[in-house]
């Protein structure tokens, strides 16, 4: 695989760009592999590049349904941050962090990353106590937070609107590591990664049931390019994972719903970093192309349609325009649905399965694309070693039986809550 | 998405409160408690859900919606279908 650099790229312009060779081999499916992780979403591609390279596993397979970069991976709002308040969250999320600060290097690709900083605003006496609670917490892991009174917000950001009669900004919570990367970039550059140490990346495959030992055991998958085993199964299908765990027999505590995000016309430069309002649900950043990307809630009821309704797109709008009414002006370019797992604890699950050789990546949330790193780094050393990653012990399958729920918003069972 | 309320006719989602798939029953015992509060088939296709209509007659009621389209089939009082 030719590295990329300053000099690549200079050639390359010299030679008129007919020369670059594709990120990542085109292959048909093996008959069987030591891995085969199902999803070739940021996770399941980030899976297969750690086992290769951490645990020396190549004989690996990602079977993808549709494209690369397809999915929720080129669906999401591109934040990054680690700014968690459960232990069993917090040590996770901020292993991901540090390993987005080394991405690009590590898979010599340029995935954006950009550590603009993660301002959530408070705005009131009762939420900056919250807020200072999950920043202290923060710190005790280690992690940066620094919560900023209200001129320290102003000198960031002097275009929001401060003096609003019901919600006020009084301050924020500021993790200034966290920011944004490329999602695609991400993808892309896992892939082609994962493709040079010997991975198979295998588009327009999906899996349509699972291979059976007499045990139960799973040995393999079927697939629309026919059947493949496998020593383990890794399923990485956020979005989808009911239906998939559903063809071995699993139930599992997550529903599927719809998330919507949106990008503006491109503007100058105008929003510093990533801006969270405290008083609705609205988050926003600007992409180094100018668009405006922003998002919030979820739509609530149970959807595979990767389309929401006009309900949330004007509650979204709304969140936007107290928040910040310089953005009115705005013409709105795009907006889109994406399709993720509620869980019912809002927290997701790397885990064996009960079933022998079936092991499980789900749950993200809307919050999957920041973790994208660690939860591939995770999920590789499960798969590789059948024991769960230090920074993962939480995100186990049976904690709704057991009780040892990682609930951050404290809304129990109820999925859409989260 | 317009929900066809029976007692209120056609109204906005947006009036009512989503709880999710009708199907789950509170089991007699604790047995099956878990499964009843964390499992759901969450099913890609025809599903019956309940919906509390907050802003309107405020009376829950059973929508067969399809998941995959959003496109509803109709709905009933969630009390005449025994729930």
């Amino acid at each position: 695989m030719p590295r990329y650099s300053i000099f690549s790229i200079l050639s390359n312009a010299f030679s008129g760009h007919r020369r670059w060779t594709p990120a990542w081999r085109d292959v048909k499916p093996a008959a069987g592999y030591d891995v085969v992780i199902v999803g070739g979403g940021g996770h399941g591609l980030a899976t297969a590049y750690y086992l290769a390279r951490i645990h020396g596993i190549t004989k690996v397979a990602v079977l993808e349904r549709g494209w690369i970069g397809g999915g929720n991976a080129g669906r999401n709002t591109t934040i990054i941050r680690s700014n968690y308040g459960l232990p069993g969250n917090e040590a996770f999320y901020e292993w991901s962090m540090k390993l987005w600060e080394g991405l690009e290097q590590e898979l010599n690709y340029n995935a954006m990353v950009s550590q603009r900083g993660v301002l959530n605003l408070y705005h009131s006496d009762a939420q900056r106590d919250a807020f200072a609670r999950r920043g202290n917490a923060m710190r005790l892991h280690g992690v940066d937070a620094e919560l900023l009174h209200r001129d320290g917000v102003r000198k960031m950001a002097p275009f929001l609107n401060f003096d609003s009669a019901r919600f006020p900004i009084m301050g924020g919570l500021l993790q200034r590591r966290g920011g944004t990367a490329r999602h695609d970039a991400v993808v892309w550059g896992y892939a082609r990664a994962a493709s040079a140490l010997g991975v198979d990346i295998i588009q327009n495959c999906e899996v349509t049931g699972f291979v059976h030992e007499t045990d139960g055991a799973v040995i393999g998958v079927e697939t629309t390019r026919g059947r493949i085993s496998a020593g383990k199964v890794g399923l990485a299908v956020a979005g989808h994972t009911s239906r998939v765990a559903g063809f071995a027999g699993l139930r599992l505590p997550i529903e599927s719903h719809v998330l919507q995000a949106f990008v503006s016309e491109g503007l100058k430069p105008v929003i510093p970093g990533v801006i969270t309002f405290g008083a609705g649900h609205f988050y926003i950043s600007q992409s180094d192309k100018g668009g405006l990307v922003f998002g919030g809630d979820i739509d609530g009821y149970n959807s595979y349609a990767a389309r929401g309704n006009m309900p949330v797109v004007e509650d979204v709008c709304e969140g936007g325009m107290a928040l910040m009414p310089m953005i009115g002006r705005a013409r709105l370019l795009r907006s889109w649905g994406g399709i993720v797992d509620m869980s019912m604890d809002g927290s997701p699950i790397i885990d064996h399965t009960p079933i022998e050789g079936l092991y499980l990546n789900g749950g993200w949330c809307y919050g999957g694309f920041k973790a994208t790193p660690g939860s591939g780094w995770c999920f590789a050393h499960l798969l590789a070693t059948d024991r769960p990653h230090e920074t993962a012990t939480a995100f186990r399958l049976d904690r709704f039986a057991t009780g040892h729920l990682i609930d951050e918003k404290g809304q129990g069972a109820q999925p859409n809550l989260h | 998405m317009r929900i066809p309320c029976p007692y209120c006719g056609d109204r906005d989602a947006q009036e009512f409160v989503y709880r999710g798939d009708a199907a789950p029953r509170r089991p007699d015992s604790e047995d099956g408690m878990f499964d009843y509060v964390y499992l759901r088939d969450n099913t890609a296709g025809t599903m019956r859900e309940h919906w509390y209509h907050a802003q309107g007659c405020r009376i829950w009621i059973l929508v067969t919606r399809d998941t995959v389209t959003h496109r509803i089939e109709g709905a009933i009082l969630a009390r005449d279908a025994g729930r």
